[in-house]
């Protein structure tokens, strides 16, 4: 079943419609629980679109182990995703900084509202970032610390490698996960792969991430694949920051999620019109690379990856 | 006068980002002015230059009070405007969401950091600032309620509007409410318009800003008009039109109007008939105090404020 859960009339022949798909067995469902698949917030972030695919392609094939309601919303950013912005395009925000949003305010936050008001009340929701277009990230799952207890579990459990209890920040208040967090709908962040492309091999893990939760909550009866461990970070120190020091083109010479030496080389920062290299990016203490740069042109500051330090 | 450079990066095609400053007069640190953050505020940028201009004449004259600093940075983000783009050309991030920021993160966390470092010590911050929706004001002072900032300085402006408004979470990463943190009195002046040029609201912005610095002390400055009594309010306090119908938006009054109950204000009109869809009237009797200006607009849109 397909139904528009907000929608609103542009200036020029065209019906902005925010839509869901809800995936439950035929007969009664009262009493059984909810999970929602959340993408698309941001339009340039497309990875969440194959698993939005996956999920439902599995559980067609074996509808008879569905056991509670899957609702699918892979484009809650359409105007985003069909015209590769990052925000809403003409108004140039970011619709993960509307949220709770407001029902009788304009058109943006009235559909950040009424995403809200249907999203509420599931007993889990996922919802499936791809970092940006500059940064590769291996999957992982971000949390506030504001909301660890309620969130680790479930994460331990959806099949990423990374876990990252993060510190609380007045302006992440905005957020589609904190909202629905701070009243009472668990909501996991998940983080994967890069902005304007699909992995498909990260697509099939959060799939299988995903059919595992369903397990847990009694969604799914049928047989899930064994998931990973993750690495769980809490202590902001166990992440290393690698800015770069000059602008120019950066030239990675590491594998993402390598284990490295402090001083092993992570790339070069490159000049092609001199033919220098302006800089050496080395690993400042051991740890495994867990975000690496994607989009090569560098800013002074721009972020060319992240290590995550702790024992693994 | 001093010019100097604030903050620079390197580029690697273009020319060095560079953040330039023009201080006036010698001593205390007392006021900083800051112009455009993003790359459409073009009369905020504007703005700066007929301040730098009359400050010029200030110090050529002798009217900058001993012991008082004032320092112009007309704009923090030239590579932006330059290109005309809003945000950083890169990443398109809003330096205005970056302060205090920070000297190892990202660029434009860096260029927050290395503007704030040297302008969060003064005495008094004004920041020329654009709403995030395009539309036109009647000139007027925003301040957040519960700052360090006063009504009382506020005041000395004699802008037609103060308006408080309460923090919200994203302020937390602005100029301004950083400013506040390390106690500056900061104001966000609003000028009339932000990607045109209004000769006559930069001519008032220069004008009131000479009033605020003669009521301190700071500069001498004979306006030889009466002083103008600011109206103080809450932004909660004034009334919201909004569309029904998304479409063309045509306007049939200006800012700075009063209307009466009942004026029409806007009509919005079918762009493949040209039909009015629907118009817009004044709930009550008021001064329009902004407008939409884009052509179309949307439904449930607030095209207009009124005070």
């Amino acid at each position: 079943m397909i139904k528009t859960i907000a929608s609103a009339n542009l200036p020029v022949d065209e019906t902005l419609a925010i839509k869901k798909r809800r995936i439950q067995p035929s007969g009664k469902t009262k009493g059984m629980k909810r999970i929602s698949i959340v993408t698309g917030i941001h339009g340039d972030e497309l990875e969440g679109q194959y698993v939005c695919f996956e999920v439902a392609r599995r559980i067609e094939e074996h509808m008879d182990q569905l056991n509670g309601i899957v609702d699918i919303y892979p484009a809650m950013n359409p105007l985003g995703i069909d015209s590769i912005t990052r925000g809403i395009p003409a108004f140039d925000l970011d619709m993960n900084r509307l949220f709770p949003g407001n029902i009788d305010g304009n058109m943006t936050e009235y559909l950040a509202a009424e995403i809200i008001k249907d999203v509420s009340g599931s007993d889990l929701v996922v919802d499936i970032h791809a970092s940006n277009i500059y940064l590769t990230e291996i999957p992982q799952i971000r949390i506030n610390e504001l909301h660890e207890e309620t969130l680790v579990p479930f994460a331990e459990a959806a099949n990423v490698d990374f876990v990252w209890v993060h510190g609380a920040s007045t302006v992440l208040e905005s957020t589609f996960a904190y909202s629905l967090n701070a009243t009472g709908t668990p909501c996991l962040v998940v983080e994967m792969g890069v902005g304007m492309r699909i992995t498909k091999a990260y697509g099939e893990q959060m799939t299988d991430g995903i059919f595992n939760l369903m397990k847990k909550l009694g969604i799914w009866k049928g047989k899930t694949p064994r998931v990973r461990k993750p690495i769980i970070s809490r202590n902001p120190d166990d992440v290393s920051y690698l800015n770069a020091s000059v602008g120019g083109l950066f030239i990675q010479k590491v594998n993402h999620w390598e284990k490295l030496k402090k001083g092993d080389l992570i790339g070069q920062i490159i000049d092609p019109l001199s033919g220098k290299v302006l800089d050496e990016v080395v690993a400042p203490v051991d740890g495994i690379l867990f975000t690496i740069r994607e989009y090569p042109i560098v800013d002074e500051g721009s972020l060319v990856g992240r290590l995550l330090c702790k024992e693994y | 006068m001093k010019k100097k450079i604030i903050y620079e990066i390197k580029g690697l095609y273009r020319d060095n980002f560079r953040v330039t400053g023009y201080e006036f007069g010698k001593g205390k640190k007392s006021l900083c002015i800051v112009g455009t953050m993003r790359g459409n505020e073009v009369q905020q940028l504007y703005c700066c230059s007929q301040l730098i201009k009359k400050f010029k004449q200030l110090e050529a004259d002798g009217r900058i009070a001993p012991n008082h600093k004032v320092l112009i940075i007309p704009s923090c983000n030239p590579y932006s405007i330059n290109i005309q783009k809003r945000f950083w050309p890169i990443d398109n991030t809003d330096i205005n969401r970056m302060f205090p920021g920070y000297d190892l993160g990202e660029t434009t966390q860096r260029i927050a950091d290395g503007v704030f470092k040297e302008i969060m010590d003064y005495q008094y911050g004004i920041q020329f600032t654009s709403f995030y929706m395009p539309g036109e004001f009647v000139p007027h002072i925003r301040m957040m309620e519960e700052g360090y900032s006063t009504v009382e300085d506020a005041l000395k402006f004699e802008l037609p509007y103060v308006i408080k408004r309460a923090v919200r979470p994203y302020d937390t990463a602005t100029l301004n409410y950083n400013w506040q943190v390390w106690e500056t009195q900061a104001f966000s002046f609003y000028t009339t318009t932000t990607t045109r040029i209004d000769r006559g609201a930069a001519g008032q912005a220069v004008l009131s800003i000479m009033k605020f610095l003669s009521a301190l002390g700071i500069v001498k400055y004979q306006h030889g008009v009466s002083k103008k009594q600011s109206i103080v309010l809450r932004d909660t306090e004034m009334t919201s039109v909004r569309t029904a119908k998304s479409g063309l938006f045509e306007s049939l009054v200006k800012v700075g109007d009063d209307v009466k109950e009942g004026t029409p204000l806007a009509n919005i009109v079918h762009p493949y008939d040209g039909e009015i869809m629907e118009t817009l009237y004044a709930p009550v009797d008021a001064k329009v105090f902004f407008m939409h200006t884009d052509p179309l607009t949307y439904a449930n849109t607030a095209v207009f404020k009124l005070v």
